[in-house]
């Protein structure tokens, strides 16, 4: 890895450019007169590099980053899959890349196929009915269909209906998005192996539950053994039921949300469906509805009739929760994932969930003399190992671990997390790695283990050791926070 | 067996051996039998790489691009120019399949590229503080509405009806779930009505006011006059805008603004569809511990080396769950190193560049189309930025069929929206536009009507 990087600022010297433009052709006008008081007084502090520096200064940082491109990356709950190249070609096509999105619907028919082709393949996918293409990431999703789950109630004049039901293994994203939406959280406790108590749940049930929100396989790796009595449980109450699709990797071509009793469930693109993730987005946060929410699916819907593609918009769709972002949705992700379904089809896509939940079960069976598994039996596409009694017995947490494993060169599992497992490490290999690497990652486990055992905590303190940096001081950074450069003018 | 899938038959038997399991339907024993998928999916037909580019080159075609026909349309998203370094640093792969930067000794870059992206942000505001990037424009602006009721502990957020369409849906949509009360200021002459707004706050209660600058018909707001006139009513000024005009424009910051949101696609994006692009947004020091999202800082390690991180973490989802000041996770982080390396490329010298092109051009633009008798500015006298309002002589869907017909992807009907604008037309020129472009858009639309 690179070791550092100037920043830009310091990079920068006055007047070197990195630009080319046409010599202006018309008249010029003057910024002061045409736009009198409105022209900026101060040039913004923009770095100023020739196209070389800038290409060296980003070339630098990218080699500051481990990548699904450079090797194994099992950060559970995140399916960091390989992303196929194609699907970069597809994206950045001109007829998908420089379209705009107001122009005429005739001028920009095929988009609209391709969405509405996606949507059909994964309302077909997931047992929905329909799909709306629109949210950004996973949790503007759950926030739409949140408030779908809100018009829904409001539209029965059901207005006490104010909590949303989540359990205690959940991710942070789900009551967070409750709280966006204007729902109080209750926390539903889960049992041993994670799976949601059916009796503490039949005991949160009244007339004020407006949902309940569901990851399954739940976050230990674990399919939901009551799935039917907890969805038939919410509905008997009045409740509908939300299926948070960050583990969808797990069940394609073996179950399908809509056949346990999910009203409404979103699918994160850029996991399942192999688009990138880009350090942090952009995603898709595909949301799909049972017939009964379709009324307030958020506009616009793409309709198709005697073979044109159209947007429809509020006028058609007088219930619609209206707009949860501007235009489409994040549309050169959708074009990724299309790109991936129609590569993989319907045998490929089951492949796809059985090489995942096998490669979970190989590598959990590969560390079970190292660690207590938090499941029992079989896993499914992911797995948490409990860290408490290493940590316990030697001094060395799994945060330890985790950076032990930097320097194995490997990107750590997810750790602490989910919240129900003492200094939990969450590993999600996903189908496409080899039963080779998953062997090396195991027994770069086994050493670190080992190590842990003979040497305790005190080597683990300085690792990770091959980075440009260690651990970095994350107190000072919230207690003395500095969020931009600092020019040295005393700002 | 799939290209993407390296385990051979071969892999599977011995791994299913090592796991003690007789085939790979034992280890899906938990689903329960009721809820298992009986038959296949009903999927197209597979397709191998070359089938697959055929098909994809079919649907792409059956879209009118910008390289087959000029574009005149912009009303929020613009057909700028993105110099080829942009997309060949944003493939590189250690940008685009890593994630969050979770573990930020090998995240480094990203981090880094964060940080420098909250520099850029401040420094185009006027801003003290950026997060790491929003969906886009419009859902950052519903942020920001809720940033300032939650700050303010008041309940109704005013927004000016020229502020983007899609944006003022998106701000509406938040608030009846967040349970905030929604207005909109009429406008006058294409800018904020300056009395219905003293109305509006003289009712008490106002969080925020939302204005957009350049606003939706591309018209400069007296921004300094509108803040000064919330903050004496107690409310936050939350203004609308757009990266690549601020290189021209008066900063926000300077003017009064407390909140500075609006869309990034402008910096180095290309138009997408309309997505991905990015939101940003920007506040000042009272408000950094109720940003919504991811913010990158500035320690150092433990060898006292210059280190970046996530930090202020306890506002976020994972760590305050349902007592996080906002939801969101992931963001738009690719799109915005597109900006950094966009931004790092133009500097202060090639923005404004841009700007005076933008400036001319329209300038140009106008004055022809206005010598065709056929043609009038919609807000006489009002100084505006790439978009500019005109009224037309017939109506903009058959202006629009004709430039088509021509090769021209014309202006934004603003009929629907604005039916008070007859036959309003919004036309958009960025310095992307030639003049020979210009003189066919002109010799079109002021033709003879057939």
């Amino acid at each position: 890895m690179k070791r550092s990087m100037e920043t830009l600022f310091e990079t920068s010297r006055p007047g070197r450019i990195g630009y080319a433009l046409p010599e202006l052709d018309v008249p010029a006008v003057d910024c002061g007169e045409e736009l009198k008081g409105f022209c900026r007084a101060e040039a913004p502090r923009l770095p100023e590099l020739a196209e070389v520096d800038v290409v060296r200064h980003f070339t630098g940082l990218s080699k500051m980053n481990y990548s699904v491109d450079e090797g194994f990356y099992p950060l559970g709950s995140c399916t960091m899959k390989y992303n196929p190249k194609v699907n970069e070609v597809a994206a950045r096509m001109p007829g998908f890349s420089r379209i705009h999105p107001l122009q005429p619907a005739e001028t920009v028919q095929g988009a609209l196929q391709l969405m509405y082709d996606l949507s059909a393949m994964l309302a077909e996918i997931t047992g929905m009915d329909a799909v709306t293409l629109q949210p950004a990431a996973g949790a503007h999703g759950e926030q739409t269909g949140l408030m779908m789950i809100k018009a829904y109630h409001e539209s029965r004049g059901d207005s006490k209906r104010t909590k949303v039901i989540v359990p205690d293994s959940a991710h942070g994203t789900n009551p967070a998005s409750a709280t966006v939406t204007g729902f109080d959280t209750l926390e539903v406790a889960s049992d041993a192996e994670g799976m949601v108590d059916l009796d503490a749940l039949k005991a949160l049930m009244d007339d004020s539950v407006a949902a309940l929100m569901l990851t399954n396989p739940n976050t230990l790796g674990v399919f939901e053994r009551n799935i039917l009595a907890l969805t038939e449980t919410i509905h008997k109450a009045g409740g509908l039921v939300y299926y948070d699709g960050a583990n969808a990797n797990a069940i394609m071509g073996r179950a399908r949300p809509g056949d346990m009793g999910f009203d409404v469930l979103h699918l994160n693109l850029h996991k399942t469906f192999s688009t990138p993730h880009g350090g942090g987005g952009p995603g898709s946060g595909a949301v799909g509805v049972k017939d009964v929410l379709v009324p307030f699916l958020p506009v616009p819907v793409i309709g198709f009739e005697d073979g044109v593609y159209r947007l429809e918009h509020k006028d058609m769709h007088p219930q619609s929760v209206g707009r949860v972002r501007s235009f489409f949705g994040n549309f050169g992700v959708l074009v990724r994932a299309y790109t991936y379904i129609r590569t993989l089809g319907a045998e490929g896509l089951k492949e796809v969930s059985e090489t995942a939940v096998l490669n979970a079960n190989y590598l959990a069976k590969k560390l079970e003399s190292l660690y207590p598994l938090a499941h029992k039996g079989y896993c499914m596409h992911e797995f948490v190992l409990n860290g408490g009694v290493l940590k316990h017995e030697t001094g060395v947490s799994s945060l330890d671990v985790a950076k032990a494993l930097i320097d194995a060169g490997y990107h750590p599992p997810t750790v602490y997390f989910p919240l129900i497992v003492p200094e939990a490490l969450m590993v999600e290999p996903t189908e496409t790695e080899s039963q080779e690497t998953l062997d090396r990652f195991a027994a770069a486990m086994e050493e670190i283990v080992a190590k842990a055992k003979t040497e305790g905590a005190e080597p683990f303190h300085d690792m990770p050791l091959t980075t440009p940096v260690s651990r970095p001081d994350e107190t000072t950074a919230a207690r003395n926070p500095i969020l931009r450069w600092q020019f040295g003018d005393g700002e | 067996m799939n290209r993407y899938i390296p385990a051979t038959a071969e892999d599977r038997r011995r791994m299913l051996d090592f796991i003690g399991a007789g085939s790979v339907d034992d280890l899906f024993s938990g689903i329960p039998e009721q809820v298992r998928q009986k038959r296949p999916s009903d999927l197209p037909k597979t397709l191998s790489e070359p089938e697959m580019l055929r098909d994809l080159r079919t649907l792409s075609g059956k879209n009118l691009n910008a390289d087959n026909a000029v574009c005149f349309l912009g009303a929020g998203v613009y057909d700028h120019f993105i110099p080829s370094v942009v997309d060949s640093m944003i493939s590189r792969g250690e940008f685009t399949t890593s994630y969050t930067p979770y573990q930020p000794e090998v995240a480094q870059g990203t981090l880094q590229a964060i940080f420098q992206y909250q520099t850029m942000v401040c420094e185009l505001t006027g801003m003290e503080i950026s997060n790491a990037s929003m969906y886009d424009g419009a859902s950052a602006a519903a942020e920001a509405a809720v940033l300032a009721a939650s700050a303010t502990k008041k309940r109704t957020i005013l927004c000016g009806r020229n502020v983007h369409p899609q944006t003022r849906e998106t701000v509406r949509t938040y608030c009846w779930s967040r349970k905030l009360e929604y207005a909109e200021l009429p406008a006058e002459n294409g800018r904020i009505d300056r009395a219905a707004l003293q109305k509006a706050l003289d009712g008490g209660d106002v969080a925020a006011l939302l204005v957009q600058s350049p606003n939706f018909f591309g018209n400069l707001e007296s921004l300094q006059e509108l803040a000064d006139a919330v903050h004496e009513a107690k409310g936050l000024f939350l203004v609308a805008t757009d990266l690549l005009a601020l290189g021209t424009l008066e900063a926000p910051g300077k003017l009064g603004a407390d909140i500075v949101v609006g869309d990034g696609q402008t910096a180095g994006n290309p138009m997408n569809f309309g997505g991905p692009a990015f939101g940003f947004i920007a506040v000042n020091k009272p408000l950094m511990r109720k940003m919504p999202g991811r913010i990158c800082g500035q320690t150092t390690d433990s060898k006292g080396r210059r280190t970046f991180v996530l930090t202020l973490q306890a506002r976020e989802q994972h760590i305050r769950r349902e007592k996080a000041t906002s939801n969101i996770c992931s963001n738009q982080n690719l799109c915005i190193v597109a900006a950094s390396v966009y931004l790092s490329l133009m500097g202060p010298q090639g923005l404004r560049e841009i700007g005076d092109q933008i400036l001319a051009k329209s300038a140009y633009a106008v004055q022809q189309l206005e010598k065709t008798g056929r043609f009038r500015r919609a807000f006489p006298g009002v100084p505006s930025f790439r978009d500019t309002a005109l009224l037309c002589d017939e109506t903009p869907a058959d202006l629009n069929k004709r430039l088509l017909g021509a090769g021209i992807i014309g202006g934004f009907d603003l009929g629907n929206d604005h039916p008070e604008l007859k036959n309003g037309w919004l036309l958009a020129v960025t310095e992307s536009r030639t003049k020979e472009e210009i003189d066919r858009l002109v010799a079109v639309a002021g033709g003879d009507v057939l």
